[in-house]
């Protein structure tokens, strides 16, 4: 399920955790998408752009677009390196730029955005930018707008989070067990019963997706009852 | 009269020796460091497996450079023994356990420094003395402590702050003191602490523009320092200044991408994990901090209380760069215990007093 989860638009949570990082599913998605001939924009809040390029090779970058929020997102610096109208601006001018055909946004993060702008108005846009303010029939399958949105869980309420879950068609909450990742996937559709579904998986150094196998029962630790539960600490481990 | 030592340093010293007959073959140029050949001072490759005499051409002895003859004098066994910690600075077996040295620091990254229910200071200071004897150009904000207080800790870990602040090395910016001065300045004269004289205490970018102008490359044919560092001591202070979470958080930000990615620096910080307070600033802050780190170090206090031997333990979890399939150990463990002049680690459980 997880390689399918391109095939739907719409807003796509990727939930990670300070131990299970998110941003290496999200390139990997990235690239997926530009391996399909979409159209790739990222807005890099989190991570410089050299950073965010790193580990892709030419053909994947030349297809890539970043959008500049990294080095200096409040115009503090001087010359001013800031992208025009602030953050609130540069995520609306995404819409413009993805008019005709398929395309990726990815939002690297979404907890960058939602520190730096009130939550109903980064819903709003972001309702707009996934363009679910149209009808399903209304937009070919070819020309679905897909964002992929990075969120760090531990970094906002319960609020902001339930706000951004009921806009999401499909989100990817990750997680694992003795170094193997894994991805639980809720998945939304139109007058379908929500699916819910969990996928182990490794990501090669190439950022090329490889699913796996269960790990087998005998290698998961027994739960110890002197040691504190890590169920909801802040800390990350 | 064979050759000896007093002999050797005579002609060293310009003296020729009153009298100087060689028993047997003449001596090798180069006078081995074989523990034979400098009991007998006679050099004539005694024989042994290690006696480099044996290798080399047998020469007139006069060939000796002097300084072969200093270093054997100096040197009471064929090899040196280790530097002391003064001599390095810094906690070496910390250093170990990073896999890290001052020649070879990396650059361009983010450290965390965390705390909880312990006292993580000491690795505020491993880093303040490992930078400097790094020759980085260091730049610490000192929120906590005076700045008597680090230089009396570095003298400990064998740096001189105040020699590194006058050559140019070291920029402090001492909190409490300056935390007065903000009183008493014109309103519009810039202050690095303004955020203070504020009701709304707003953002940190005064605080910002002086770490830059402090760590900013100086343009010269030559560079004199090998990258810039920021050291932040701590910045759970500035929540308890009335300063929101997403406000440090940019702080950092605007740091790491100056210094981190642009001028090629690295930048550390420590902050204080509130535990089960339930702080939810602080939380955010150390979460927001982590996501943004490429290397985290912890230091926690034991569960079981307070321990005359093992003063904590640390954990260090390395996060970036990303590495999705490495073997790689991203997490290591190590209780701790802190003395004088250094810090020792080891397994858990495995305390020189347990066992």
């Amino acid at each position: 399920m997880l390689e399918s989860l391109l095939a739907v638009g719409g807003l796509m949570l990727l939930r990670d955790s300070v131990e299970w990082e998110g941003r290496s599913l999200l390139k990997a998605l990235v690239k997926k998408s530009a391996l399909r001939g979409e159209q790739v924009h990222v807005l890099g809040c989190e991570v410089s752009e050299e950073e965010f390029r790193e580990g892709f090779d030419s053909n994947i970058n030349s297809r890539l677009v970043y959008h500049d929020l990294f080095r200096d997102p409040l115009s503090w610096s001087k010359p001013g390196k800031a992208l025009p109208g602030g953050p609130l601006e540069a995520l609306r001018a995404l819409d413009k730029r993805t008019v005709s055909g398929p395309a990726t946004i990815a939002l690297d993060s979404l907890s960058w955005l939602l520190h730096h702008l009130p939550c109903p108005t980064l819903c709003q846009t972001l309702h707009a930018l996934s363009r679910q303010d149209s009808c399903p029939g209304d937009t070919p399958p070819g020309e679905q707008v897909r964002v992929l949105g990075l969120l760090h869980e531990e970094l906002h309420g319960p609020g902001p989070l339930g706000a951004l879950s009921s806009l999401a068609q499909t989100e990817v909450t990750l997680s694992g067990m003795m170094g193997q990742a894994s991805a639980q996937i809720l998945c939304r559709r139109p007058r379908q019963r929500p699916t819910h579904q969990t996928q182990w998986f490794s990501i090669l150094p190439d950022f090329s997706l490889e699913l796996q196998a269960e790990p087998p029962l005998e290698s998961q630790p027994r739960s110890d009852p002197h040691t504190p539960s890590t169920a909801g600490s802040t800390a990350p481990w | 009269m064979a050759w000896s030592w007093e002999a050797l340093w005579e002609w060293n010293a310009g003296k020729k020796p009153a009298q100087l007959r060689v028993q047997g073959p003449r001596p090798c140029a180069r006078l081995c460091a074989c523990a034979e050949c400098n009991r007998s001072a006679r050099f004539i490759g005694c024989g042994q497996r290690n006696c480099a005499c044996a290798l080399l051409p047998r020469v007139p002895v006069w060939w000796v450079l002097p300084s072969s003859l200093r270093s054997i004098r100096d040197s009471p066994s064929s090899h040196p023994g280790p530097p002391c910690v003064l001599e390095l600075g810094m906690f070496p077996e910390l250093n170990n356990l990073l896999n890290t040295t001052p020649e070879g620091a990396e650059q361009g990254k983010l450290t965390l420094l965390c705390d909880a229910k312990t006292d993580g200071s000491f690795l505020v200071h491993h880093f303040l003395s490992f930078y400097l004897k790094a020759n980085c150009k260091v730049c610490l904000v000192a929120l906590i402590q005076s700045f008597s207080h680090y230089n009396i800790v570095g003298q400990k870990l064998g740096v001189s702050l105040t020699a590194a602040r006058e050559r140019g090395q070291l920029v402090v910016l001492e909190g409490l003191k300056s935390g007065v001065d903000v009183f008493f300045r014109p309103r519009e004269e810039p202050h690095p602490l303004q955020f203070l004289r504020e009701a709304n205490a707003g953002d940190l970018q005064p605080l910002y523009a002086f770490v830059r102008d402090a760590l900013q490359p100086v343009d010269s044919g030559e560079a004199a320092w090998r990258c810039p560092v920021l050291l932040v001591d701590d910045l759970s202070v500035l929540l308890s200044l009335g300063v929101g979470p997403v406000a440090v958080l940019d702080f950092v930000h605007y740091c790491r991408a100056t210094v981190c990615q642009e001028w090629k620096g690295n930048v550390v910080c420590l902050v204080h994990d509130s535990g089960d307070t339930e702080d939810e600033e602080s939380d955010v802050l150390l979460n927001g901090l982590s996501h943004q780190s490429h290397l985290i170090l912890r230091a926690e206090g034991l569960a079981t209380g307070f321990c005359k031997d093992v003063h904590g333990q640390l954990r260090i979890l390395w996060r970036r760069p990303l590495q999705p399939t490495t073997h790689r150990d991203r997490s290591l463990t190590y209780q701790y215990k802190i003395q004088d002049k250094s810090v020792s680690f080891f397994a858990k459980g495995m305390s020189p007093a347990v066992l």
